[in-house]
């Protein structure tokens, strides 16, 4: 039995001696990791992400029902729920959607409320009469406007709403607010004609967090027609979301990774008179077979390693430098305006070890064959 | 079904393992029929070699097992978000009970490939072979207990269901009284305590009198005992690091999760406080299993040094796991006692 450092030595100069042949196997290796771990980053970033933004949303969202469907709340809730023991501050929001026929993009818009003035992300102000308005980045580039620009909208009677841009929000949120216009209230009540007593939904928080569930029932006793959204059911559906989206896209993946396996096992096997007799001579100095197994394995191992490395630091530069361009859109969503997101560098063991298994696991058992057979040759077949 | 990258790995790489545990299944059955170390004839050539490709391919399938054992409990913790009231692994486990066999299998693979490369080892150390109708009944009979555990697994993750928003109304209410228990059921501290450290004790003094034993006398007894007591102890210190272990490195003596302690914020210390315990448990077993084989002349030599060695591996890995799981009994701020 030879030393394991000796044969790791040996190991790397026939890989060396071999230089286009291994090269091809690692190349192909590593963009393989790098596109899987992409998914990883990519899919890990966006839920980090989305859960960080959770974690300040209300305890729960009350959402009127009509026919199955989200219908406008009415106001005058408030006063039951504020009944209800364990509850804490109650809110009405006020907000909808808006094409922009102009741009071909959907907006926000939204009614300016308490919390909104802690955001110390605008440059400008929040508007504070009805003919103004704060936007988003994303919308502000889309319409080449500008503070102190104006800002029309289009109601549905066709009557354009002439608005006074005084606040643009900051890149930095650009997740939550890209495709946000944030007026007043009123103003935004009259844009879209909504009966004065009512709210799109009822933000409710809840003092004690263990109670969030019971204070969910009682408000669906007294209001049989409403659906209250829990926070933690908001996490557990984004989370599940982008699983699945990771997920599927992994899926469409695995006809890589077996083309990949075919590949090594193609190379692997296909050893050439040189290397057979290079075997056999080291079989004929007193090498035995477990010896040149060690020294296959090894070989295996300083290509998976290189590639898995290579691979990892692609899809670091392409997931936190250029954004994720190729796999973005796939795993983002749909929706014209997107927020441009940077994602936050942030590499867990976990999915280190995932990846491991999904590329190294498949690359080893599918030399494992081959390098065997490599490994039994004859030295006297080999040499005559 | 839960598409979830870690799914999805663990569920493609019991395929891999699977698949290389059938070939090596079929190169079994070719090497049980036609061994004769007596001839040498091309054929007999050719199924001494295969017994390397099998050896192989052994040792990468223990080796994967022990990966996906981790990246099961891992996994299991990654997924607890989607459950109502699951706070960790236990929870995801307990979504859909048949993870805690998925949980089990994985670890009684693991020992058993484990003892099948001891078994392997010794007859490899041996000019003529001597185990190897035995070692490839033994892989051909290890063989369905992986396919086992790859389908149990398959099970547990096509059988989980999320909670999550349905167009409808929230699922909370659709699920009202389904939600998932988030903590084990553990054994009171203070007597456990005890337990463990007599069992450790044990332990400890069955593997040094086997040490002490002088070689040639016979007592093969006390190899029993010790490997028979050696699972004795994995399952005692398996309760114990749920009992006990676990509130004193959390410091709360209401959360006895047996996943926690593998996480960053407990410094990872679950990695060598699990594999100190596997290790030490596993080498001493190894060496009460290859004991039978000391009747065969050619190898006795050969297991009587492999025992003495593995012995000693024993009872550094299985001090090392005592000290690991005593060290936050003692210096940290935490008492389970006023």
């Amino acid at each position: 039995m030879k030393g394991n450092g000796r044969i790791i030595e040996y190991a790397l100069s026939t890989l060396a001696r071999r230089k286009f042949k291994n090269f091809s196997v690692a190349a192909v290796f590593s963009v393989l990791i790098a596109v899987l771990s992409s998914i990883l980053f990519l899919t890990h970033a966006y839920k980090t992400e989305t859960l960080k933004l959770l974690d300040n949303s209300p305890a729960i969202i009350l959402q009127n029902m009509s026919g199955g469907r989200h219908e406008l709340i009415p106001t005058e809730y408030i006063k039951t729920l504020s009944g209800i023991a364990g509850v804490g501050q109650i809110a009405p929001r006020y907000w909808g959607y808006y094409y922009d026929s102009l741009t071909s993009a959907n907006y926000t818009l939204m009614a300016v409320d308490e919390g909104m003035q802690d955001v110390k992300l605008i440059e400008g102000r929040m508007p504070q009469t009805d003919t103004e308005c704060a936007v988003g980045r994303g919308v502000a580039d889309l319409r080449q406007a500008g503070l102190k620009d104006d800002f029309f909208l289009i109601t549905g009677a066709e009557q354009s709403v002439n608005l006074k841009i005084v606040g643009i929000f900051t890149a930095n949120s650009a997740i939550l607010t890209n495709d946000l216009v944030v007026m007043t209230k009123d103003g935004l009540v009259k844009f879209f004609n909504m009966p004065a007593d009512r709210a799109t939904d009822i933000t409710i928080e809840v003092n004690n967090p263990a109670e969030v569930s019971m204070v969910a029932r009682k408000i669906r006793h007294a209001f049989p027609n409403s659906r209250p959204i829990l926070k933690s059911e908001l996490i557990r559906t984004y989370d599940n979301i982008f699983n699945w989206r990771g997920g599927i896209v992994l899926t469409m993946f695995f006809g890589a990774i077996a083309a990949f396996m075919i590949f090594v096992w193609d190379k692997a096997t296909g050893i050439n008179a040189q290397e057979r007799q290079e075997i056999g001579i080291l079989k004929a100095i007193g090498w035995e077979t477990s010896d040149v197994l060690t020294l296959k394995f090894w070989e295996g191992a300083v290509v998976a390693i290189c590639s898995f490395f290579t691979g990892l630091i692609l899809a670091y530069v392409h997931v936190f430098y250029f954004n994720a361009q190729f796999l973005a859109p796939v795993l983002k969503g749909w929706s014209v305006l997107f927020p441009r997101f940077e994602p936050m560098p942030y590499i867990d063991i976990y999915q280190i070890f995932v990846l491991f298994f999904l590329t190294v696991v498949p690359y080893v058992a599918a030399g494992v064959v081959p390098s065997w057979k490599a490994a039994i040759s004859d030295p006297d077949v080999v040499m005559r | 079904m839960i598409f979830h990258t870690g799914v999805l790995a663990l569920v493609v790489g019991s395929l891999i393992v699977l698949i290389m545990a059938f070939f090596s299944v079929a190169l079994a059955l070719k090497i049980i029929i036609g061994w004769d170390i007596t001839k040498s004839t091309a054929k007999q050539l050719l199924l001494e070699r295969q017994t390397y490709l099998v050896t192989t391919i052994m040792k990468y399938v223990m080796g994967f097992q022990i990966l996906s054992l981790f990246l099961f409990v891992y996994t299991a913790d990654d997924i607890h978000k989607l459950f109502v009231g699951a706070m960790c692994a236990t929870g995801s486990l307990n979504a859909n009970p048949i993870g805690w066999s998925v949980l089990f299998a994985k670890i009684v693979i693991f020992f058993l490939c484990a003892m099948w490369l001891a078994i392997n080892r010794v007859d490899e150390l041996a000019e003529d072979y001597p185990l190897v109708r035995f070692k490839y009944k033994y892989l051909i009979a290890l063989a369905p207990v992986i396919a086992l555990e790859a389908y149990w697994q398959l099970d547990y993750f096509l059988g989980l269901r999320a909670n999550v928003i349905t167009s409808c109304c929230s699922s909370l209410f659709s699920d009202e009284g389904a939600t998932v228990a988030s903590s084990l059921s553990s054994l009171p501290v203070g007597p456990s305590l005890y337990v463990f450290y007599a069992a450790g004790a044990v332990e400890i003094a069955l593997l040094s009198a086997l040490l002490m034993r002088r070689a040639g006398r016979n007592g093969a007894w006390l190899r029993y005992i010790s490997g028979a007591w050696s699972f004795i102890f994995f399952v005692v210190s398996i309760a114990s690091i749920i009992s006990f272990v676990s509130i004193y490195y959390y410091e709360t003596p209401v959360h006895h999760c047996p996943f926690d302690i593998l996480q960053k914020q407990y410094m990872f210390i679950g990695y060598p406080l699990y594999g100190s315990l596997f290790g030490g448990v596993l080498f001493s077993m190894a060496a009460a299993v290859v004991e039978p084989f000391k009747k065969i002349d050619s190898i006795r030599t050969e297991i009587h040094n492999a025992q003495r060695r593995w012995t000693k591996i024993s009872i550094v890995l299985i001090i090392m796991f005592i000290i690991i799981a005593t060290w936050p009994i003692i210096f940290s701020n935490f008492r389970a006692y006023g």
